[in-house]
């Protein structure tokens, strides 16, 4: 285990390296002068000569290179091209909102596909199954800002339920933050509920044929229990893979919603940057997302022989 | 008992669910196909069919309700909103069948060359790897605000995210079929490089290529959409159903109509793309359902 282990996180230091060495050539490499476009049309000659001193265009590519990989080493990301602030401080800033909304969209999502997925595998073939398969690819295909106006429309503004927009902390009590929180969570959820609950079916599908399945029902076990603890321990492991990969989703749902319900986080924090062309904010964002990414899916790869003792590493 | 039988399903179940949901499968497909033929003909006849011009402001006319003369009512502008949705699907079906061709066209060598020289595999792959990790919808966004708005830009950054997948595709693919007696045979033969690229192993991966594309198309056309309305995208003066909601939101409860409808069209492109995928995929090729559950 141990071996395995380092090597696993051996494996990720690449995948970083490449996420790294990708993000700093997508500056370089742009066709045209960066500097003029993220300056706008008004910009002086200093604006100019100070945007490219900032994001250290005005040095040889290769010490740009070795400055820029000594800085993320060192965590920084870089400063804000408007308000001088380092990325750092500002995504710092902003992740609160964003980590709880995210938490509590995973638990809704967890909630609702687990069980409709291995409701949809139960019933295989039938009315229930088609219904929870339509839904599914209704969530892939209806954009998370549209499910979330359709959510205001009807729950804050038809039967004010709750308010339209905006956020509450968790530490200013459970209930008002829930009160804002939940719809832009079930906005955000419906993406993730169609992805796990058609992998909660297909992973299933397959365990619920096998022998130890049978075993489990000629023992007279309640039906529940044959479903939830022997056959779904045993799907557990895809499920868990996706729930992994569907962190990208998460993340650009993130974006969209919290601008849908003003939530003041990290995805209002990568609008805001997108309309004041600050590119350092952008960039530290998305180094900080991918390096999330690649933590996240390592932490579930090593989680497999914790749900499924056949694993060993 | 009936229990029993729900449950060996798995094992007997594919051939009979076929036999009863065969009019459903086939109804499916048409009904998609259809919707996608009246929204491709309304963004080509967009100019015969809009009943004023997109761009047209009239001050006297702002957010109205629906009427005759304006059938979907007007925006913040009092421009026509229907003859800028018309127009809007313009922009929406050129991103997205431009964008799968262009990931096709990249991924597809790409994929090809990866699946068949382990060198180039191993780095090529780990390239992908950290392609995969950035979240595509940042990067597109980065790309967007490096080189601005225009519309190549918003194809190009839309594109790049989308290649790493067509890219592990093709090769796993080509992995598998490069170790087939036919192309060892063609290897023996001292076929060219090409030719066997072309000739052998291509053919093997249209049929994925073609499902995967349809994704592609669809997640393409989601990617604009939200890019505009994020305001990462085309300028408003080109209407796209992204940037008639984004222009809309801030009017969201007086007039809902300025995102309900370009809304709805666009979730029921997407759908109806989807749908399409799902049942080529079935089609053409029954073994990759497994792959369409983990996309």
């Amino acid at each position: 285990m141990p071996g395995y282990l380092l090597r696993r996180i051996l494996a990720a230091i690449p995948v970083m390296v490449v996420v790294a060495v990708f993000v700093f050539l997508l500056l370089r490499l742009t066709p045209g002068d960066p500097a003029a476009v993220l300056a706008g049309d008004m910009a002086t000659p200093e604006q100019l000569a100070r945007i490219r001193a900032s994001l250290g265009l005005d040095k040889p590519v290769i010490v740009q290179f070795v400055s820029w990989i000594g800085q993320l080493l060192r965590g920084d990301l870089g400063t804000s091209l408007i308000s001088q602030t380092p990325v750092t401080t500002l995504i710092a800033q902003r992740i609160e909102p964003t980590i709880s909304l995210a938490l509590l969209t995973l638990l809704l999502s967890i909630l609702i596909a687990v069980p409709l997925g291995v409701l949809a595998a139960w019933r295989h073939g039938g009315i229930t199954d088609k219904a929870v398969m339509s839904f599914s690819v209704l969530g892939f295909s209806v954009p998370v800002f549209v499910i979330g106006y359709i959510l205001i429309q009807i729950f804050a503004i038809d039967l004010k339920w709750f308010p339209v927009q905006g956020f509450r902390s968790i530490s200013d009590g459970i209930g008002p933050f829930l009160q804002r929180a939940t719809l832009p969570s079930l906005a955000l959820a419906s993406i993730y509920v169609a992805l796990i609950a058609r992998m909660t079916r297909a992973s299933m599908l397959e365990v619920l044929g096998e022998d130890y399945v049978r075993t489990a029902r000629a023992k007279g076990l309640r039906e529940t229990a044959v479903l939830f603890r022997h056959a779904l321990r045993n799907a557990a492991v895809p499920i868990m893979t996706v729930i992994g990969t569907g962190f990208a989703l998460l993340i650009s749902g993130v974006v969209v919603t919290e601008s849908v319900f003003n939530v003041p986080g990290i995805g209002r924090l990568t609008v805001d940057a997108i309309l004041a062309r600050d590119y350092p904010v952008i960039q530290g964002l998305i180094l900080l997302t991918s390096a999330l990414y690649v933590l996240i899916n390592l932490v579930i790869d090593l989680s497999y022989s914790l749900l499924d003792p056949r694993i060993r590493y | 008992m009936a229990e029993t039988d729900t449950h060996a399903a798995p094992v007997a179940g594919p051939a009979q669910r076929r036999g009863r949901n065969l009019s459903l499968r086939r109804l499916a497909p048409v009904l998609a196909g259809g919707i996608l033929l009246l929204i491709v003909a309304a963004a080509l006849l967009a100019g015969a069919l809009a009943p004023h011009d997109p761009l047209q402001m009239m001050p006297s006319q702002r957010l109205k309700p629906p009427s005759e003369a304006y059938p979907l009512g007007t925006d913040a502008f009092g421009r026509d909103l229907l003859s800028r949705i018309l127009y809007g699907a313009r922009i929406s079906l050129m991103v997205g069948v431009g964008v799968t061709v262009i990931t096709v066209a990249v991924g597809l060598p790409l994929g090809l060359l990866a699946g068949f020289f382990r060198t180039l595999d191993s780095v090529l792959m780990r390239i992908m790897d950290g392609m995969m990790a950035i979240p595509s919808l940042l990067l597109a966004v980065a790309i967007v605000s490096l080189s601005g708005a225009s519309i190549w830009t918003v194809l190009m950054a839309i594109t790049i995210p989308e290649v790493p997948r067509i890219v592990r595709l093709v090769r796993s693919i080509v992995l598998s079929a490069r170790e087939e007696p036919y192309v060892e045979a063609a290897i023996s033969l001292g076929s060219s490089l090409p030719r066997i690229l072309r000739r052998h192993l291509m053919p093997n991966t249209l049929a994925p290529l073609i499902v995967q594309g349809t994704y592609v198309c669809a997640s393409a056309i989601l990617t604009e959409a939200i890019l505009s309305f994020l305001g990462a995208g085309i300028s408003t003066e080109t209407p796209s159903w992204g940037n008639i909601m984004a222009e809309g939101r801030m009017y969201f409860q007086i007039r809902p109509s300025l995102i309900f409808w370009p809304g709805l069209l666009l979730s029921v492109c997407i759908l109806s793309i989807n749908l399409l995928g799902d049942s080529l995929r079935d089609i053409l090729d029954p073994r990759l359902k497994q792959r369409g559950a983990e996309r």
